[in-house]
């Protein structure tokens, strides 16, 4: 996607090197008590780096989103760009009027009716009297709450309450900052045609599909680091490989699991992309390969080895045997090491999927050997989760009927 | 994109994080204004008098001190020099300190009562301690109204030195705005400061012309603890009320204080008290989001 090209006006936001520090005390005195009884003691200071060199800027009419987990710095960022938290060092510009939703709805009085609060709220914003009250017939026709305007906001259901800040962020602002409230179609009709109409648009997310829906350009925060700038989905799938990837489950489990009468062993298992280079993420849609190392302690003829794939609510997604292919796969003698690999095209559902390797004696594949579980896991990435177990290609189709009215069928 | 890569030329404007004031006055004001009136629909909003409440609290309390001081401990002598009208002078000097206390102990929890939007809204800060003392003045205009009703039922003809009446009021007001600001950052990381506050304001009460006249002081304490005594601006204010705009009779400010030139203490006082308050505050309002 990208936005509509305007190279006249300037960047609606430029941020250069920002640096944002939190000096955190480890105990915090607020009562005179405390000091007096503590005077010569230093409070101590944690500092904690907050945002780390950050720079990016926002083009005309784009829709930018910032993705990142929890406390890597999106708010933060937000903030600062706002104006709320100083930078300790580096430079933003701003072109144009940013309104800072955190939260939708910050600053309302519940004792006040809307009309009060909405006017209230647009010189917050930085609109003169005059434009707030102005504005005003759009926000609550918007909001659909015009028979409610003399209400006051206590005496408003929540979802009023979320209309009317939704009608006062979207009427009011021109650079629109949300938070990660989880918004529904109404908001996302919004949205789109706010980027048709060239608005300009800072988008914090930690919903990648969200993030592939909306925005032209994204950038990704890790510990308060700018990972990654550019195209969403590449933004996407370095999200879901650095938070899977940091999963403390990730990193392998040896040998857990184990069963099986121990004639053959699977000594180590791994996953390899389509070029046989080892790799714990994978992209979707391109073919990859499972492959196990196993060695035999005796003398073994015609074993089964099976693969599961199973995700991460323990569903076997895919299921893959030697035996299926050839039910005879021959004789393996003691001291032996043979590579089984299982290779298929990447249809997976982006999330994390840990393999299960079985050896059996022939027959029914039920006499176990060895049973490999648990050691090793990987990541697939794509652009979004859709819901379902397998991302499969899929040709959808629409054709219309002819209407046939009830009157010529009479 | 390397920093030096950055074209300066043609940016928007800098953003510099959060301060205590602004370049756009006009919000300033606006913001202010806005939030004293709002603060002042929702106070008696709902309750069966509404504004007159208002007027009730500093009414009780002049009744009381009246009933007591005039008929029980009988300080109101007519022919005691400075006693004339004294119920006009006592109902005047409550109604300046009620906007006092107000407008401080007010600001005290405002800025922290504000969090939701201090974290959340990029906006002058100082506009939420001058909203409090704007919102004082309303009613301070309000209940002055009623001081004058009150003083001329009473048999006060209006005067030529009422004139100076804005003058008191801006010495009061910023007196007043000084230690609001001071206060409301100082609370951010000190939470004594509520009872500090009302504790110190119960003593200024007392320790100026509200009740016991300056004619009094003057009569059962040394002229230097007289002296000592209008140093304190509150004290200044009180009396140059009583004799600007309620009676003659009774002293001037500067007589008081020995000459007029002697005033100058006082205002002194009030200029660095405000000043520290700015200090403070503007010191404090960078990082007070953080604070909190």
């Amino acid at each position: 996607m990208q936005p509509p090209a305007d190279s006249s006006t300037p960047p609606p936001i430029v941020a250069e090197s920002v640096t944002k520090t939190f000096h955190v005390p480890e105990e915090r005195s607020h009562t005179l008590k405390e000091r007096a009884l503590h005077p010569l003691r230093k409070t101590r200071h944690q500092t904690f780096k907050a945002l780390e060199d950050i720079s990016f800027d926002v083009r005309p009419g784009e829709f930018f989103g910032i993705a990142g987990r929890n406390g890597s710095g999106k708010s933060t960022l937000l903030k600062c760009l706002a104006g709320i938290y100083g930078v300790d060092s580096g430079r933003i510009w701003m072109n144009g009027r940013l309104s800072p939703f955190i939260e939708l709805g910050v600053g309302f009085n519940q004792d006040l009716a809307a009309r009060d609060n909405v006017v209230l709220n647009g010189i917050m914003m930085g609109l003169s009297p005059r434009e707030a009250r102005a504005r005003y017939d759009e926000v609550i026709d918007f909001a659909e709450l015009r028979e409610f305007e003399e209400l006051k906001l206590k005496n408003y259901s929540s979802g009023m309450h979320v209309r009317l800040a939704f009608s006062v962020a979207i009427q009011v602002d021109e650079v629109l900052a949300v938070g990660d409230a989880a918004f529904q179609q109404k908001c996302f009709d919004v949205f789109n045609s706010m980027r048709d109409a060239g608005r300009t648009i800072v988008f914090v997310t930690h919903d990648m599909g969200t993030l592939n829906r909306f925005c032209h350009r994204a950038m990704l925060l890790e510990r308060g680091s700018a990972v990654h700038i550019g195209d969403p989905h590449e933004v996407a799938d370095r999200y879901l490989e650095i938070n899977f990837g940091r999963d403390p489950d990730a990193a392998g489990r040896r040998g857990t699991g184990r069963a099986g009468d121990g004639e053959a062993r699977t000594v180590e298992a791994w996953v390899e992309d389509q070029d046989g280079e080892r790799q714990s993420s994978l992209p979707q849609g391109r073919s990859m390969t499972i492959k196990a190392l196993v060695a035999f302690a005796v003398d073994v003829e015609d074993p089964v080895a099976s693969l599961y794939v199973l995700n991460e609510d323990h569903v076997a997604v895919l299921v893959a045997t030697t035996a299926r292919e050839n039910e005879r796969s021959g004789r393996f003698i003691a001291g032996q090491e043979v590579l089984f690999a299982f290779s298929f095209e990447n249809v997976f559902a982006p999330g994390r999927y840990s393999p299960l390797l079985t050896l059996a004696h022939r027959g029914t594949g039920l006499d176990l050997m060895d049973r490999f579980e648990g050691a090793f896991s990987f990541v697939v990435t794509g652009p979004e989760a859709l819901g379902g177990l397998v991302d499969i290609p899929v040709d959808v189709s629409v054709s219309r009927r002819p209407i046939v009215s009830e009157q010529v069928k009479a | 994109m390397s920093s030096e890569a950055v074209p300066y030329e043609g940016l928007g404007r800098p953003i510099r994080g959060p301060r205590a004031l602004t370049d756009d006055w006009s919000r300033f004001w606006h913001l202010t204004y806005n939030i004293a009136r709002n603060e002042f629909k929702l106070r008696f909003f709902g309750s069966a008098l509404g504004y007159l409440w208002q007027l009730v609290r500093p009414l009780l309390l002049f009744g009381v001190l009246y009933v007591f001081f005039t008929k029980v401990a009988h300080v109101n002598n007519e022919n005691t020099p400075g006693q004339q009208h004294y119920g006009a002078q006592l109902l005047g000097s409550i109604v300046l300190f009620t906007f006092f206390a107000e407008a401080t102990a007010g600001a005290v929890r405002s800025v922290v009562d504000r969090e939701n939007l201090v974290r959340k809204i990029q906006f002058p800060r100082m506009v939420i301690p001058l909203s409090v003392v704007l919102l004082a003045m309303f009613n301070l205009a309000l209940n002055l109204i009623v001081v004058l009703g009150f003083a001329i039922a009473e048999g006060v003809h209006p005067m030529l030195s009422w004139l100076e009446l804005p003058l008191i009021i801006l010495m009061l007001a910023a007196f007043s705005t000084g230690i609001a600001m001071l206060l409301s950052a100082l609370f951010v990381s000190l939470r004594d400061i509520q009872p500090i506050w009302e504790v110190t304001s119960q003593i200024l009460f007392y320790a100026s012309p509200v009740i016991i006249s300056v004619e009094t002081v003057k009569e059962k304490f040394s002229a230097t603890l007289l002296h000592l005594y209008m140093l304190n601006p509150l004290a200044v204010v009180f009396q140059q009320f009583r004799h600007a705009i309620i009676t003659h009779g009774t002293l001037s400010a500067g007589q008081a204080l020995g000459s007029w030139a002697a005033l100058l203490e006082p205002l002194a006082i009030v200029a660095a008290v405000f000043a520290l308050g700015f200090w403070v505050f503007n010191h404090t309002a960078p990082l007070v989001a953080e604070n909190l």
